[in-house]
């Protein structure tokens, strides 16, 4: 079936038991992937994927939900009847309506669907990085983590009062890390990662010399001493910290009780007035975007600090009326429902005066650490509280060197991180998480083993 | 039931399937397999959240598929569908043959299926004996009830999950086996908040195979636990940074000898080359207090099985015993690339998956001390009560969380601490181990790897370590 007649289905099947009102996601997908080792394929995978998830209010509006991969006639039915059974426990304390926005117009980028280029290819492909990463550098003994995937998918959502959006796209991922060997130390690790929107697309030859530099550049290492830091965050660090605190723009994370912000938050002054934050899932850097919420409500850019306040927060359908505004498109769907940022563009305001701009990762002379990449998130976040207290990768610039940290922790609150930004560089860099330039921060606590 | 019974051009589950079965690794061998795999499963779960007073969510799910997996020499081809039709599971072995480009004359015996293993006999009455939404939903209620002793209390969380997985796994070497496995988890989570002050706690349960586990729990221990928890770190001050001693506390505590060194006794570590126990087998790599094990038979416990993913009863794995390497955690991969004899270790998250060496029950052995004699034995560092989660890098450096920590001041626990990280490497750290507690017990948890998020349980009794890095501030 396609997303058409899986709708026509639906609504027949929810007629048939007397259903009124009715939504529905769903995705589709055909993924293939290939790992190698040391020239010889390893696994290589295809996979054949549906998923639909059904909601039904009930005659009391109360929402009911069930998720199934069985989208025949008669997996329809159950999911609806389970759907309808569900919705006796619905919330009754927070009612969830369609998102008024599931029939407005949307912005599909221009970019063109790829065609697979099929599981032999991906797999000369990735021989050929796997060689070439190993032959660039002696110590470089193996690429334990690689990978060359290719996916194609179509999500769907509609409703029973006739919304019906439909997108497909294509997307290709390379990943290689690789490990280096020199006697007498120890192993390390480093890698990349490059997405495009299929396997041709995909700079490889920058992943292959991305991952070789991250990797070597770790080879001569020392201990850090514990103590206080001036700290350069590297675009992808300071993303991966904004995303891990992004409850504090989250407005279900703040009706929730879990989020550092609450719902009078807006106008807060978090950090230097020099620092702009969006979320942007449509930026045309953004490969991963998608138009459409899980709600159906369109995709768009939104301020969420501007000159260090607080400028808005994300919503769903449920959040976005109990705060009296729309829906920002960061919903999910499901029983209770989630809401998420898409992408995250950092940049310097036009209120930067108060910035130490001598303070440059390329350029500056004076002792810092220079964090690459962020480790442990999940493990080191405490998204409620504002702590953080996690591994990294990166250097300790001194008397002129650059000498990479053996182990080490960075801890510190997200609170006070953004007030002590003191620059803001002006060159952004694209991420596979979004864009952001070197963001440097006064005094964070390093733990390390010297 | 006989076979030739029920000819279906579908997989039926509750049915003989033998036929079909036959018939797919029949053409897989045809076209030049080495071996074939099929793994099917049908899934029931649901689970319920409660909020403060309120149930907030109930989400049923149902699905099914099949994984199948073709092995070639040491390479395999791995393809998953949604499709259990005859056509949609021959489609997917042609994909696979095409994957892995086999165009050999060479052609492997396969002289049919085995006797039915059916370990699912006594398990179809499970789905009746689970509890329903209505009595699940009450008993969350009760327990977010229970959380809320006073007004620093400002988030109260409940949380259930069911799940409920009927498989069906047959290969070229004729085993074919049916199960049905039941887990059920339920958590409790708060967050205090008083003036700038914040805490949480939570605490999480879970079983296998005991449809009645949830009615049994005892909400209101969990409930004064967590809550204990969450006043003790309410006010606590961050932990200053360094070389100390710690003690590590048993049930959770065991998620660092998982991460840390668990890991790292699997074959696919072996298979990356990322493990520097490789060839350390029948060396020392503890302390000689230490006794790991990893098994999937006790009764009840999250990580047990009755079959692995591939078809192979659990054993009991002595895999470090009195500091000396003895074992590594194998799956029918691990054997054909690493030549370490399956353990019945092969598992996945689910059919989309193929099947990985993983972690099942996995403890540190009891050893002969009190809780006191290791904290006694301290005379400046840290007691670890509760973890957190934590990770390893490729290199096999750890991280991990402490939730609830307390300073040890002259053998005598004192003010407790917040924000501390126990970070460290496996193979530096197990020979610092130097005393086990006589009070193993253990702990449910999820382990995301390679093959997925699967079941396992944690566990150790109390254990010294003699120097560690404490990250804080």
């Amino acid at each position: 079936m396609n997303s058409r007649e899986i709708t026509t289905q639906i609504s027949k099947a929810a007629d048939f038991l007397n259903l009124k009102k009715w939504d529905y996601g769903a995705s589709f997908s055909n993924d293939y992937s290939v790992q190698v080792d040391k020239g010889e394929a390893k696994q290589l995978k295809a996979s054949q994927k549906q998923i639909l998830t059904i909601r039904v209010w009930n005659q009391s509006n109360l929402v009911g939900i069930t998720t199934t991969s069985d989208i025949s006639e008669s997996g329809i039915k159950k999911a609806l009847k389970q759907a309808n059974i569900a919705s006796d426990f619905g919330n009754k304390n927070e009612s969830t309506e369609f998102s008024p926005l599931a029939k407005d117009p949307i912005k599909v980028k221009e970019v063109k669907k790829r065609n697979p280029v099929g599981i032999k290819k991906l797999l000369t492909v990735l021989r050929e990085a796997e060689v070439k990463l190993l032959e660039s550098h002696e110590s470089i003994k193996s690429v334990p983590y690689n990978g060359l995937s290719e996916s194609f998918f179509e999500r769907v959502y509609a409703n029973s009062e006739g919304a019906f959006r439909s997108y497909s796209k294509s997307q290709a991922a390379l990943y290689l890390y690789a490990r280096a060997e020199e006697k007498n130390k120890k192993p390390r690790s480093s890698g990349s990662v490059k997405l495009g929107y299929g396997a041709d697309d995909i700079d490889i030859e920058s992943c292959i010399k991305e991952a070789s530099n991250k990797t070597i550049s770790h080879l001569n290492y020392s201990s850090i001493k514990t103590d206080k830091y001036l700290i350069c965050f590297s675009p992808e660090s300071f993303l991966t910290i904004i995303n891990a605190f992004s409850s504090m723009f989250n407005a279900r994370s703040i009706i929730d009780g879990v989020s550092l912000s609450n719902k009078n938050s807006i106008g807060e002054k978090l950090s230097t007035e020099a620092l702009n934050i969006y979320d942007d899932g449509l930026h045309e850097k953004n490969i991963s975007s998608t138009p459409f919420d899980g709600e159906g409500t369109p995709t768009k850019r939104l301020c969420l600090i501007n000159r260090g306040r607080i400028e808005n927060f994300i919503h769903s359908e449920s959040t976005a009326r109990i705060f009296k505004t729309t829906p920002t498109g960061h919903a999910g769907l499901g029983s209770k429902v989630s809401v998420s940022p898409d992408w995250i563009i950092v940049e310097k305001s036009d209120e930067n005066f108060d910035l130490k701009t001598s303070l440059d990762h390329s350029t500056y002379e004076g002792e810092f650490v220079y964090i690459e990449e962020l480790n442990a998130i999940h493990a080191g976040v405490r998204a409620s509280q504002g702590s953080f207290s996690l591994p990294f990768d990166g250097w300790l610039y001194k008397n002129g060197k650059k000498i990479s940290i053996e182990s080490a922790t960075v801890a510190g609150d997200i609170k006070y991180l953004l007030k002590n930004i003191v620059n803001i560089e002006s060159s952004q860099e694209v991420t596979t998480s979004g864009i952001s330039p070197h963001i440097w921060v006064d005094e964070l606590s390093i733990t390390g083993d010297a | 039931m006989l076979s030739s019974q029920i000819k279906s051009n579908e997989i039926v589950f509750g049915s003989c399937n033998k036929d079909l079965l036959e018939e797919i690794i029949f053409y897989a061998i045809g076209l030049g397999a080495d071996f074939v795999e099929i793994f099917i499963e049908n899934t029931d779960n649901s689970s319920v959240l409660a909020e403060e007073d309120f149930i907030t969510s109930v989400s049923p799910s149902f699905g099914r598929g099949a994984g199948i997996r073709i092995f070639k020499g040491k390479k395999d081809g791995f393809v998953s569908t949604n499709d259990l039709t005859k056509h949609g599971l021959m489609r997917s072995v042609s994909q696979a043959i095409e994957m892995l480009d086999i165009t050999d004359n060479k052609r492997e015996l396969f002289n049919g299926l085995n006797k039915h293993r059916d370990y699912s006999l006594s398990k179809k009455k499970w789905i009746n004996e689970v509890p329903s939404i209505h009595e699940i939903s009450e008993k969350l209620l009760v327990s977010t009830k229970s959380l809320k002793k006073n007004n620093k209390i400002i988030t109260r969380k409940g949380s259930y999950s069911r799940n409920l997985q009927e498989v069906i796994i047959a290969s070229s070497d004729g085993t074919y086996v049916s199960d049905i496995r039941l887990h059920q988890t339920v958590g409790l989570n708060v967050i205090a908040s008083d003036a700038q002050y914040r805490s949480s706690g939570s605490r999480r349960f879970g079983s296998s195979g005991m449809p009645n586990e949830f009615r049994l729990w005892d909400h209101e221990k969990a409930a004064n636990d967590v809550f204990e928890s969450s006043m003790n770190m309410l006010y606590a001050d961050y932990v200053d940074a360094g070389q100390m001693p710690v003690v590590l506390a048993n049930k959770f505590g065991g998620v660092i000898f998982h991460e840390a060194c668990g890991h790292l006794l699997e074959t696919t570590q072996i298979e990356r080359g990322t493990t520097p126990f490789e060839n350390k087998l029948n060396e020392k790599i503890a302390h000689e207090s230490v006794t790991a094990i990893d098994e999937g038979i006790s009764e009840g416990s999250f990580g047990s099985l009755s079959v692995d993913d591939e078809g192979m009863e659990p054993e009991k794995s002595v895999l470090i015993k009195d500091g000396i390497l003895k074992k590594f955690i194998s799956d029918r991969a691990g054997e054909l690339r690493t030549g370490h004899k399956r353990t019945g270790s092969g598992r996945r998250q689910n059919y989309s998956f193929a099947a990985a060496s993983r972690m099942r029950n996995t403890y540190i052995a009891k050893g002969e001390y009190s809780k006191e004699d290791l904290i006694n034995s301290i005379s400046e560092g840290l007691y670890c009560k509760s973890m957190g989660g934590g990770s390893v890098g490729a290199t096999g450096q750890f991280n991990f969380a402490v939730e609830e920590g307390y300073l040890i001041k002259n053998g005598k626990l004192t003010s407790p601490v917040k924000g501390a990280t126990l970070i460290g490497e496996a193979k530096e750290v197990m020979p610092k181990i130097s005393m086990c507690g006589n009070d193993l017990e253990l702990a449910p948890g999820f382990c995301g790897s390679i093959s997925g998020s699967v079941n396992v349980t944690v566990g150790q009794p109390h254990i010294k370590v003699d120097s560690i890095t404490v990250g804080g501030r």
